[in-house]
Order: C-alpha cells, then structure tokens, then sequence
C-alpha cells in the first residue's frame, strides 16, 4: 500500500506560534508518561525519523477506560490511524483526535513488543533484550496498573502494511526527522509512551532513537 | 529448545536478518501444505468423545474452561453467525488473547487451519486445528452498543462488548482484562486502499472450527452478528459449542510444526505446561 504524505494543515490550532507549557525529550529506549487534559494538544516528533513510538491512553479519572484499537478502527472504517482519526475508548468515547500529521499512516494492530513475543519472532536468544512492555509495566507501576491493563496502543510513526489477503509486516518507516502528530485530548487522559527500543525488525530503522513531546494549552478562545 | 547463535551486531545485520525471517515464515505458511487429514480433524465429533455440546443463541455468549489437549468446536449452523472470542490462561488470567502478537507473530491477519492463537506471554492458547469456513476477522473484533447504533439504529441490541463483560463477570475479570478479540465466519479483509470489506463469504451451514487448547483455557464466546455483516437487519441464529477429546498431537502435526515461529511458541507453551 502506498502512504502517501498527510497534510500537515490543522484546522483551528496551531500550536507552534506560542510557547508549549511542556516539552520534554524522551531518551531512546526509555517511557514516558503525562496526563494531557482535555483541549490540550500533544504533539510526538519524531525528531531523527523512523522511531516507533508505541503509545497508550487511559481515562485520567478512570484507568479502567483506556484506548481501543478496535473500537477505533471500526469507527472509522480505516486500517490506519492518520490525519482526522478519532481515538475511541473501549467504552466507546472520544479520547483524543488526530489534529495534524506530518508522517503519512501509523499503525495500530500489530501491538507492542515484548520480551515474549521477540522470542517467538526472532528466535529465543532475544529474550533478554529490553522491550515496549517493558517499559509498559514499568510506568504503569506507578499509577497502580499492571499486565492486565496493558492493552492495544497506536505506534506512532510505525508502518505495517496490510495486504488483501492479510500477509502484513513492519517496513521501513516513512518518517523523516522532525515529523510529527499533533492530538488534541477531548477528555483528560493519562498518555503512556514506550519510545521503542526494538532493533530487530525495521520499526526503529534497527537504531532507536529520542522523540520529543510537546504539549500546548488551547487557544484562549475555545477554554 | 534450540538457540540461534549470537545476536547480530550492526544494523545492517539485523536488517538482514529481519527479511530473511519474514521470507522464511511467509513461505513456509504458503508452501508448505495443510493436510487434509493430519489426524486432528474429524468431520464428525463421536458421542463417545464428546464432552459438553450446549447451543449458544444468537445475541448471547458461552463461557467455558477448556483443558490442553481438548478441542473446542464452534459450529455456524445455519451460516448465519459470526463468534467473537477471548481466551485467557485459565490458570492465570493475566495471561490473555493478544491479537497484535498473534497476527505480528504469523507475518499475516489471515488465520485459519494450522494457524495459532497467541496470549501475550508468547504461548499458545490454541490451535486451529479444522476450519470449514470462509474465513475469520482478527483486526476488527466484535460488535459494541456504539456500532450497533451507528448501523441499525437501536440501543437495546446485544452486542459483544457486552457478552464479554458479562462472560468476563462471571469468572471473577472485569473489563481490564477484555483485550481485543477475534472474530469467527467474519471474512473480513483489507482492501488495497486501507479499508475493511467483508469478503465474498463462503461459509456454509455447519461450517465449523476446531480450536485445540494448548494449556488450560478459559474461552468466552459471543454469537452477534459483525459490525461488517452485510446483512442490514440485526440476525444471529444460534451456533454450538462443543468441546471433545480430540487425539493427542503428534510429531508432525500442522499446527505445531508449520513454522519457525509456530515451534518456538510451541517451545515457550510447553515449558509453561510441565512446569
């Protein structure tokens, strides 16, 4: 499938002409997590290009509503998560949208790696290599969460083409340095990143890197 | 089980690696055969062998512990159904279905006869050991209050989200532990552009699969009709589940040996079993 460039326009905000309230450089390998609240916009740049970022979001008042990939896809009848996707709760809810988009379509099926499955895919010598559930578990921990509530994530900048008939893989991504999404949270939530450390297959062009996360209030008008 | 040899350094060598994974296990799924017979399948399960047969309605679910080594058959009677389904560890339920792993694992969402399903503990939770059908949805999942809504414009319609709350009630799980879940006679496919359609069904009535537990499985099923279903009016009729005592695997059997990846998951379940 090709994927082509998403504009990059963003209807109402834009967040780059004033200052972010936050802004914070996740090391490579490492997690991250903030609640975002609602109207705010969080923008993930990728800032060296092709950098899974695998992210999770949670209902900052009730963990027991978190994102669904299914639910989202259903919604919108689209195998990928890009510019106007909607990221819908496992109760159905708006979570947060996609307002802005540099980097074509992201993926939100194949979940996110771990020191598990690496054995299975890559052979049992993998075992011991730091994984995205990993880190999950770990920033989960401290706001009382476990294994049970690691469910479907988006990554961010990752590229799995499904085929008609259902062969898929992670390819080279289509991130170049710098691109970024922009979500705007439309109710407060808990966002839970693992910046990928992944270098067995190409969702971190085999070399992680760090991402950026930045967050901005609304604009005044719509508070 | 047997370790590769060292880990590859550079990340050209890893890139290699990578391909040459993807080419070896896209290969082997597509040229290495499914036998027609490789001693799982019986068309009919004997009354001898059968352990529990319930009929489950349309619109409800069906919950059930299954130990390893038994089959549980989901029969579409009338080719008018479709089965969602999760699978948990029975032993230890935060060990679950995790669909990502299970379609990324097998390099394909297209699953169906000798293909697995994986928790996320990178085990088997079950073989698809027979499958008559047209095909199955591992992406999309079931039907939600909000998806019924959207297509046929009523609140009251059961959905599966629901029946796996309520499955999930019952053994003590709540919604924390409802992952994403698959779908059963929901020949769902993904068209060149990104989108979903359902695919020519070929399912016919008593379509049926076989689903053989590879650990003690804790399994609920529910009987509502997909989101995609073509169908513009709510309809389920019933289906049923039966679990038997299917033969013992042996050294050759599809599922187990079809794949580099299928021996290592097998490597990982098995060690969990005799522990």
């Amino acid at each position: 499938m090709s994927a082509p460039k998403a504009s990059a326009a963003s209807p109402g905000v834009s967040p780059a002409e004033k200052a972010a309230i936050y802004d914070y450089i996740i090391p490579a390998t490492a997690p991250w997590s903030r609640v975002i609240h609602r109207g705010q916009i969080l923008r993930i740049v990728d800032l060296e290009g092709q950098q899974a970022v695998d992210t999770l979001f949670y209902n900052a008042h009730d963990y027991r509503e978190r994102y669904s990939a299914q639910d989202t896809l259903l919604a919108q009848e689209q195998a990928y998560i890009t510019t106007g996707s909607r990221l819908i709760s496992n109760e159905g809810n708006l979570m947060a949208a996609v307002t802005a988009n540099t980097a074509g379509y992201h993926d939100t099926s194949a979940g996110a790696c771990s020191c598990e499955a690496n054995t299975v895919r890559f052979g049992h010598h993998t075992r011991y290599m730091h994984a995205c559930r990993e880190n999950f578990l770990l920033e989960l921990s401290r706001y009382g969460m476990t294994k049970r509530d690691i469910v479907s994530n988006i990554n961010f900048f990752m590229n799995v083409p499904i085929r008609p008939d259902g062969e898929l893989a992670i390819v080279d991504g289509v991130s170049q340095p710098g691109d970024y999404v922009d979500m705007r949270a439309e109710m407060d939530v808990l966002c839970v990143i693992s910046n990928c450390p992944q270098v067995n297959n190409p969702c971190n062009g085999f070399r992680p890197t760090p991402v950026r996360v930045q967050i901005w209030d609304p604009p005044a008008s719509s508070k | 089980m047997k370790l590769t040899p060292s880990l590859p350094a550079t990340p050209e060598e890893y890139r290699q690696r990578y391909f040459e994974l993807q080419r070896a296990a896209q290969a082997n799924a597509k040229h290495r055969p499914v036998a027609e017979d490789d001693g799982n399948g019986a068309m009919i399960v004997p009354a001898e062998l059968t352990i529990l047969d319930e009929t489950v309605p349309g619109g409800w679910y069906w919950s059930a512990r299954v130990e390893r080594g038994r089959t549980l058959r989901i029969v579409n009677e009338m080719a008018r159904s479709s089965v969602s389904a999760l699978f948990w560890n029975a032993d230890d339920t935060s060990e679950r279905y995790n669909a990502g792993d299970t379609v990324k694992v097998q390099w394909s969402a297209a699953l169906g006869k000798g293909r697995l399903l994986f928790s996320d503990m990178g085990r088997v939770l079950m073989s698809i050991t027979e499958d008559t059908s047209g095909g199955h949805d591992a992406l999309l999942g079931g039907s939600t209050a909000a998806t019924n809504l959207r297509k046929y414009g009523q609140h009251n319609l059961r959905n599966s989200r629901d029946n796996f709350v309520l499955a999930a009630a019952k053994h003590g799980l709540d919604r924390r532990d409802i992952p994403p879940c698959i779908t059963f006679f929901a020949p769902v496919r993904t068209t060149d552009d990104g989108r979903f359609s359902w695919h020519n069904d070929t399912t016919k009535p008593g379509a049926f699969v076989d689903l053989r537990a590879e650990m003690n499985v804790l399994v609920a099923l529910s009987n509502c009709p997909h989101p995609l279903d073509p169908s513009p009016s709510w309809t389920a009729a019933p289906v049923r589940a039966i679990v038997w005592r299917s033969p013992v695997p042996g050294q050759h059997d599809t599922c187990r040996t079809r794949t580099d990846e299928a021996v290592r998951g097998f490597d990982n379940t098995d060690t969990l079993v005799r522990n």
